[in-house]
């Protein structure tokens, strides 16, 4: 491995891959993360970013590759990554039949810190994470905002450099959640380096400085958010209609006048396409007319993440364009990583 | 809020070489056995199975059956009884480490310990510490309620030595059962049903409350091969009790202490492999 990507990279994988009995969970999984950046790991349940993060914080030993952390390998020396990382995994981390109190020195403890400095550290730590009035009340009577936070905590015990989350807002309300992605970035400006998986696309938008996007097991994209944009957006042409029955008809209507595939959003009641310089409104509307489609609602819009993901995992544009796809990214990887 | 204080560097000792390396295995087992006490303080039902349910065996059985039940070739039913019931309750002791890792199991918690610097095993022993503790607790109330409805050890003190020693190696044959359980079943849930429906008929199917002389045959065979029954008989032998056993009774019956120790070793000849297998595999699969 290159000796300037690890000194300059908290986080190195290259050519990782995981197989449960047949099943590849993870393949060709490359990154090189800077230190003191935000990686977005982007992708459905089941797409591989579980997996990514239980590797690289040695709870999953690779099928193949390698990967390093703060320079250590982390299945060479498992022990050296665990003094370096903190992790908070999906499912709550923290011991709800103790007090924040005591999960956080049991923490410091499992470090092999001296109890008194355990304890310190857990007070400060409550404290940071404005947690100091329910420190001594059990975890299990928190509210869902109160036992993130702990969580949280409990990955920071040690000062991690580097910090692994998966999924860290899932479930949280809006408050919590803006709360929660305020607290990141002020890890990030000490010097944090932030690894995070999640489903939102707001949430890589908000804190990703790097989004790679993964769909069943495989790197689909990767760049920053605006690069994603730029390169699988540009406008795009939105349909809103009133029943799923439309959705179909709408979207064979949308393609004749589009700039390319459309995107059928069951949840949303929508169908978007590409739209170009020459596409017309109103000829979208034609369209629709003549395909007797009640729409409530068309318009233009900038792409957002969404849109990048949604074209690049959605099983038509597979079918369409994967092989291509993955080939440009990761020559444009190979290129960013040498410059 | 201060961000120079949430990041600032927490200055880590460093691993330890050889020896002091078991000292911090100890230290951080001792940690995780504190946890699970911390649970019991919250939740003190969880010791309920081997506190409570063996003192309401005694009293039932001493009090509701004993004046029907009589132990063959003479002595007391009392004398009798606490053997059986210090076995039955050493049985159920797999259901608490059972219930306690297959719940830690379906949570983040496992993540998080095995994401940080300490000892491997410690997780582990850790938790086998804790509930031989409780094991010990279990083996007192027993003797206590033992010793108020009239059962006393008849036997040498070095006897009475090796009874309790067998006793040990039971909890512990035991424990490592409902670890193995624990690690395998998908939830708490299903670790309390397989418990029940495995130890429940296993320690009525024995000498446990009634001597076998009186089982018919078929069910009478079954007990005298039960290792529940070789186990009671054992515990009443070494602590000089009536142990009632039938003349031409299987081998076990009549080597109770010999087979004992043979099934107990046994089954952790097969169960702690498995147990250690299915930990590893769900912890870093």
């Amino acid at each position: 491995m290159n000796q300037d990507i690890q000194t300059s990279h908290a986080v190195v994988a290259e050519g990782l891959g995981k197989r449960y009995g047949e099943q590849w969970a993870l393949r060709d999984f490359e990154l090189a993360v800077p230190t003191g950046s935000v990686l977005g790991l982007l992708g459905h349940n089941g797409a591989g970013k579980t997996t990514a993060i239980r590797i690289l914080t040695t709870l999953a030993s690779p099928t193949e590759g390698t990967a390093k952390v703060v320079g250590h390998d982390v299945v060479a020396e498992p022990v050296r990554v665990r003094e370096q990382i903190g992790l908070t995994s999906q499912a709550a981390t923290v011991d709800g039949l103790m007090s924040g109190a005591a999960n956080l020195e049991m923490i410091g403890r499992l470090y092999h810190l001296p109890r008194k400095v355990a304890r310190a550290r857990a007070a400060e730590l409550l404290a940071e994470l404005q947690l100091e009035d329910a420190g001594e009340r059990l975890v299990r009577d928190y509210s869902g905002g109160m036992r993130r936070r702990l969580d949280l905590a409990a990955s920071l015990v040690a000062s991690p450099p580097v910090l692994f989350l998966d999924e860290p807002t899932t479930g949280l309300d809006p408050e919590s959640r803006n709360e929660l992605w305020d607290l990141l970035r002020q890890l990030v400006g000490g010097g944090t380096t932030l690894i995070l998986t999640t489903q939102y696309l707001e949430e890589a938008d908000q804190l990703a400085d790097d989004v790679v996007l993964l769909d069943h097991g495989k790197i689909v994209a990767t760049g920053s958010p605006g690069q994603l944009k730029a390169r699988h957006g540009g406008e795009r042409v939105v349909v809103t209609v009133d029943g799923a029955d439309d959705l179909g008809p709408a979207a064979a209507a949308l393609e004749r006048v589009a700039a390319g595939t459309a995107e059928i959003d069951r949840e949303g009641l929508f169908v978007a396409a590409p739209a170009s310089e020459s596409t017309r409104l109103i000829e979208v509307v034609r369209a629709l007319e003549d395909g007797g489609i009640d729409a409530h609602d068309v318009r233009r819009r900038e792409a957002t993440l969404d849109d990048v993901f949604f074209s690049l995992t959605s099983p038509r544009a597979r079918a369409a364009s994967s092989e291509t796809t993955t080939d440009t990214d990761q020559d444009i990887d190979r290129e960013e990583a040498a410059a | 809020m201060n961000a120079n204080a949430i990041s600032v560097a927490t200055p880590l000792p460093k691993v330890p070489a050889g020896p002091a390396r078991l000292r911090w295995l100890a230290a951080d087992a001792w940690v995780l056995a504190k946890r699970q006490f911390a649970h019991i303080r919250q939740i003190p039902e969880k010791l309920f199975d081997v506190t409570l349910q063996p003192v309401m065996f005694v009293l039932l059985f001493a009090y509701v059956f004993g004046g029907v039940i009589n132990v063959p070739g003479g002595g007391n039913y009392h004398e009798y009884l606490i053997g059986g019931i210090i076995v039955q309750t050493l049985a159920f002791g797999m259901m608490g480490p059972g219930v306690s890792l297959a719940t830690d199991l379906g949570e983040g918690i496992i993540d998080r310990f095995s994401s940080l610097p300490m000892s491997r095993p410690a997780y582990l022993i850790g938790h086998l510490t804790a509930e031989f503790s409780a094991t010990l607790l279990a083996i007192a109330i027993m003797v206590g309620s033992g010793l108020i409805v009239g059962w006393g050890i008849a036997s040498t003190p070095l006897e009475a030595l090796a009874g309790f020693g067998l006793i040990f190696l039971i909890a512990i044959t035991s424990i490592m059962l409902g670890t193995m359980v624990g690690v395998i079943a998908r939830s708490p849930d299903a670790v309390q049903g397989i418990a029940f429906v495995a130890v429940f008929p296993l320690t009525f199917v024995a000498n446990t409350f009634v001597p076998v002389g009186g089982l018919p045959d078929g069910l009478r065979q079954v007990a005298e091969y039960n290792p529940i029954s070789a186990w009671a008989a054992a515990i009443r032998t070494l602590f000089g009790n009536p142990t009632a056993i039938p003349d031409g009774a299987a081998w076990p019956l009549e080597h109770p202490v010999i087979a004992s120790i043979a099934w107990c070793l046994a089954i952790l000849a097969v169960v702690v492999p498995l147990a250690l297998r299915a930990y590893r595999r769900r912890t870093t699969g």
